[in-house]
């Protein structure tokens, strides 16, 4: 069978819907996995004040910890786990969806890349469909590493959104202009998105790892434990988040140290000269340097923790930035969102 | 799951001061012992402590966010260096607050004090950051690994074993053994009834985040001297024409200041045709040009000849110069004769494009041969469709229905008392308007190959076309009008060492953040019936694969001690 590639690409967005609605079940599941996960911290809480209730009416607990929340600071996740192993049903389920819909995610932009006959990251609407491809890979990808599902709520929500707001971008296949039709965007542009999908986890985390000290601060702070539910007492505490954040957030800086040398490799070819403050140009030296200035703040005192994830998600910000209202409203060479 | 968090217990034995292997920090890093204490009295003490503040993570990490934070301004206004049209524009938009911003350095903003101040500040930092950390690095290269601390147990990663029939000594040699083969450097420390052995690795890490900073300096440098020796020259090339790569044959030229006048090499070029393709009407981004081709036939400086194109992401290398393809348009041929029919002026004049349809306009000057000196004011449209509004549009790129309008005016066009003037551009001051506009007159009208009268009987202009005699006839117009394309000449020999630096730099960051730097020791105590084993590792940064090393050595100890 012979497919045109106007046909091809109808089905390209067919199957980028129905991603979507995919992901978007997914969120669902994840979310229904944090709001059991909470009621499962409570749970073992209840489980673990009992048992230190009991121990000291038995006169062995002598560490008086029965109403204070010293075991939740040093990490409830332990707790949570020795208690009863959770076996968190909702959140494979939304694993699963994810999986499925990144399946169709995928199939619609290879149709797309068919149907063009290039690479699918020539225009914005394409950037849009291959990064959060992307985004969606790198975290399933690290699911077989670590078990990060508690993250899945955040990012199926962010992709769902960001895949479907594409939308907004959809433009038809037309063919490259000159400066594209170059090895380079294959490169440069693909070596980005894979740097913006690990800045998204990075600032996933880095979320969350806000909300964790947050918590922890509240928790140390209490006298009389506040027997609140949260599903931040079954994932990693602050500072385990931190790691992790670093993580990937150092792994997205080498791609975008990459990235920037790449685009001035191409620029060189393309625009007769290697540098020369393009509003583009500018916001993506803008990005390094804040992941510069984050990596610095891991490893300075006083910025360390709380301080150092913000520069993470500022970072992250200036990459969403870069990308929607640079690309739109900025003048500049880079003109190639295919919009009008 | 290993942590960064001080433990008083480690940290004490691993101080920076010890055994001086640990990598050099400023005071302010989190692995660091020192603080910085208030200044001592004293000029020298002052001057010391002023010193280690800008040396210090604070003030780079500020320094770096201030950096940031201060090239915003360059994206949201026009900067004269990239866009000097703009800033005329933004001028004109804006005139009240111009000056003000304009004070400010926000239309230079990568040239301005402030950004200037901030990454030399920066650099400064950055440089003698590393200057004492490279010089005590290299001293760590040659330290010994530190002695085996009198408590294993309490380090990040510890493990405990028991092993009879075997003996410690022959144990330790054998850890040191396998230790050494995995890249670590041992050192052997008996005493008190106890073999050990201490080992390190990665020091690598700190050779890498060296590298990777002073590449940076490296990058800064290059490009600030490499500038230098740079030029870049804009000209303009019709087709059918020549120019030569010398000073006085570029339409504008910009070169560093170690660049003298003999610096070109004199290669000319020759402009034999200008290709482009348009995607044709009806498909998707109809309309769309593409697969620009300057193609030119070069006369090198040795006298020989070749064929070559310039085209876009291809740019022609000659002599150490990259040609770039920047931009290209129709440069219609006009003749101008007099009333007795004798040629005035005869030119192919390029039109600069105004929008992806090609509709262009240029500038005409007459300014010999005539009663008074002529200015027109001309607009191409290859394909002329008109408007509603009576007005002139064209509706695609290529040449399907080329018109050329022009308004006349005569008078002193201000050339001959050595103003430099633009081509591209009249100035209408003194001058009185012949057609078009509220003269009555209606607009000179033109397609290729016709000639119209010019107003009060002064001559003729014709609107050659250039159709070659052998052309296709079924081609139409598609060869009557020359095009013209826009090279830009291209001399940095620094853009190379910037290249080097950069991945230089990429290099040094992969090993900085991948390379893991930790300690290990491992420890026999023979005892009443056999040998306790002690492993332990220290890691220094991230290093979450810690327990894994620790879990393995043991493991494979194990094995070749029993196996
Ligand atoms: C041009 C500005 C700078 C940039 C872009 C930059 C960037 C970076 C990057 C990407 C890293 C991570 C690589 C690694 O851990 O080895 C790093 C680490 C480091 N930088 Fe810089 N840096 C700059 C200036 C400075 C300055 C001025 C200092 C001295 C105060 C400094 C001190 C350090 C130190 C000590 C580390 C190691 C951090 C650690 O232990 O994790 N840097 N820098």
């Amino acid at each position: 069978m012979q497919l045109d590639p106007v046909t091809m690409d109808s089905f390209s967005v067919v199957l980028v819907w129905t991603a979507v609605s995919l992901y978007v079940l997914g969120f669902l599941a994840y979310a229904v996995d944090l709001a059991n996960r909470s009621q499962a911290s409570l749970a073992a809480r209840d489980a673990a004040a009992k048992s230190a209730v009991a121990k000291q009416l038995a006169g062995v607990g002598a560490r008086g910890t029965a109403g204070g929340d010293a075991p939740d600071v040093a990490g409830a996740s332990a707790t949570a786990a020795a208690a009863a192993p959770p076996r968190y049903l909702w959140g494979r389920i939304g694993t699963s969806l994810t999986w499925l819909g990144f399946v169709f995610h995928l199939g619609a932009t290879l149709l797309r890349g068919l149907a063009a006959g290039r690479v699918p990251w020539s225009n914005m609407y394409e950037f849009a469909m291959t990064g959060t491809l992307l985004i969606t890979a790198v975290y399933l990808g690290v699911l077989f590493w670590r078990d990060l599902r508690f993250l899945g709520a955040f990012m199926t929500g962010i992709v769902s959104l960001l895949l479907g707001a594409s939308s907004l971008f959809y433009v038809e296949i037309t063919p490259l202009m000159d400066p594209l039709k170059s090895v380079w965007l294959i490169i440069h542009v693909f070596v980005a998105s894979l740097g913006t999908a690990f800045f998204a986890l990075a600032f996933a985390i880095s979320v969350l790892q806000l909300l964790q000290a947050r918590r922890e601060r509240m928790a140390v702070a209490a006298t009389e434990a506040p027997s609140r539910r949260s599903m931040l007492r079954t994932i990693p505490d602050a500072e385990a988040l931190e790691g992790l954040a670093y993580r990937f957030a150092i792994i997205g800086f080498i791609f975008w140290t990459f990235t920037l040398i790449a685009g001035s490799v191409w620029a060189n070819d393309a625009w007769g000269r290697y540098w020369g403050f393009d509003t583009k140009e500018v916001w993506t030296f803008i990005i390094w340097v804040l992941y510069a200035g984050y990596i610095h703040a891991r490893a300075t005192r006083g910025w360390r923790g709380t301080r150092s994830a913000w520069l993470a998600i500022v970072g992250f910000a200036a990459v969403l930035f870069n990308f929607t209202i640079v690309n739109m409203f900025f003048e500049g060479l880079h003109a190639y969102s295919g919009l009008s | 799951m290993t942590t960064d968090r001080k433990d008083p217990v480690t940290d004490q034995r691993t101080a920076p001061a010890r055994d001086g292997s640990e990598p050099l920090r400023p005071s302010d890093h989190v692995d660091s012992d020192e603080t910085i204490t208030q200044p001592a009295l004293g000029l020298v003490g002052w001057l010391r402590w002023a010193w280690r503040q800008l040396t210090s993570m604070r003030t780079a990490l500020v320094l770096l966010l201030l950096l940031a934070i201060a090239a915003v301004p360059g994206s949201i206004f026009p900067q004269r260096m990239a866009n000097p049209n703009g800033v005329t524009q933004w001028e004109s938009d804006n005139p009240g607050l111009f000056p003000v911003l304009d004070g400010l350095q926000m239309f230079d903003v990568y040239q301005s004090a402030w950004f200037s101040a901030i990454y030399i500040l920066l650099f400064v930092s950055l440089i003698g950051c590393i200057l004492p950390r490279t010089k005590h690095h290299w001293k760590a290269l040659r330290t010994r690994p530190p002695r085996t601390p009198a408590r294993l147990g309490r380090l990040d990663a510890f493990r405990e074993e028991r092993v009879e029939g075997v003996d410690a000594a022959h144990a330790i040699d054998l850890a040191g053994r396998q230790l050494k083969a995995q890249g670590y450097r041992v050192e052997r420390y008996d005493g008190r009834g106890a073999f050990s052995v201490s080992a390190e690795r990665g020091y690598l890490r700190e050779t890498g985040n060296l590298v990777f900073h002073a590449a940076l300096v490296g990058v800064l440098l290059t490009v600030g001297i490499g500038g230098g020796f740079a030029y870049t020259g804009q000209r303009v090339v019709v087709e059918g024409t020549t120019f030569v790569n010398s000073l006085l044959d570029y339409s504008s030229m910009n070169r560093g200041r170690f660049v003298d006048d003999a610096a070109l090499s004199p290669y000319a070029m020759k402009l034999d045709s200008f290709d482009v393709t348009y995607q044709p009407y009806g498909e998707a981004g109809s309309g769309q040009a593409g697969d620009f081709s300057a193609n030119v036939s070069v006369t090198h400086t040795d006298g020989s000849t070749s064929e070559d194109a310039v085209r876009v992401n291809h740019p022609l290398k000659l002599d150490g110069d990259s040609i770039y393809l920047l931009g290209n348009g129709y440069a219609p041929t006009i003749t101008v004769r007099d009333a007795d029919g004798d040629v005035v002026y005869s030119d192919s004049v390029p039109f600069l494009p105004q929008d992806t349809a090609m509709t262009s306009t240029g500038v005409i000057k007459v300014t010999d041969g005539l009663p008074e000196q002529l200015g027109m004011v001309g607009f191409f449209y290859p394909t002329q469709v008109p408007l509603d509004s009576g007005a002139f549009a064209s509706a695609y790129g290529d040449l399907l229905n080329p018109v050329l309008t022009l308004n006349v005016y005569a008078g002193d066009l201000g050339i001959d008392d050595g103003t430099p003037r633009s081509v591209y551009a009249l100035d209408v001051t003194g001058l009185e308007q012949l057609t078009g506009g509220d003269t009555g007159t209606d607009s000179i009208e033109l397609a290729p190959g016709d000639t119209a009268d010019l107003p009060d009987g002064l001559g003729t202009i014709t609107f050659d076309d250039v159709t070659p005699e052998d052309a296709d006839p079924a081609l139409g117009y598609a060869e009557s009008v020359k095009r013209f394309a826009s090279l830009q000449v291209h001399h940095d020999p620094s853009a190379l060492g910037v290249l080097v630096f950069a991945v230089l730099a990429t290099l040094g960051l992969l090993v900085a953040l991948f390379v893991p730097r930790r300690r290990m020791w491992v420890k026999a105590t023979p005892d009443s019936d056999g040998v306790r084993l002690e492993y332990a590792a220290l890691a220094r940064g991230d290093d979450p694969t810690l327990p894994d090393a620790v879990e393995q050595l043991s493991r494979k100890h194990r094995e070749a001690l029993e196996g």
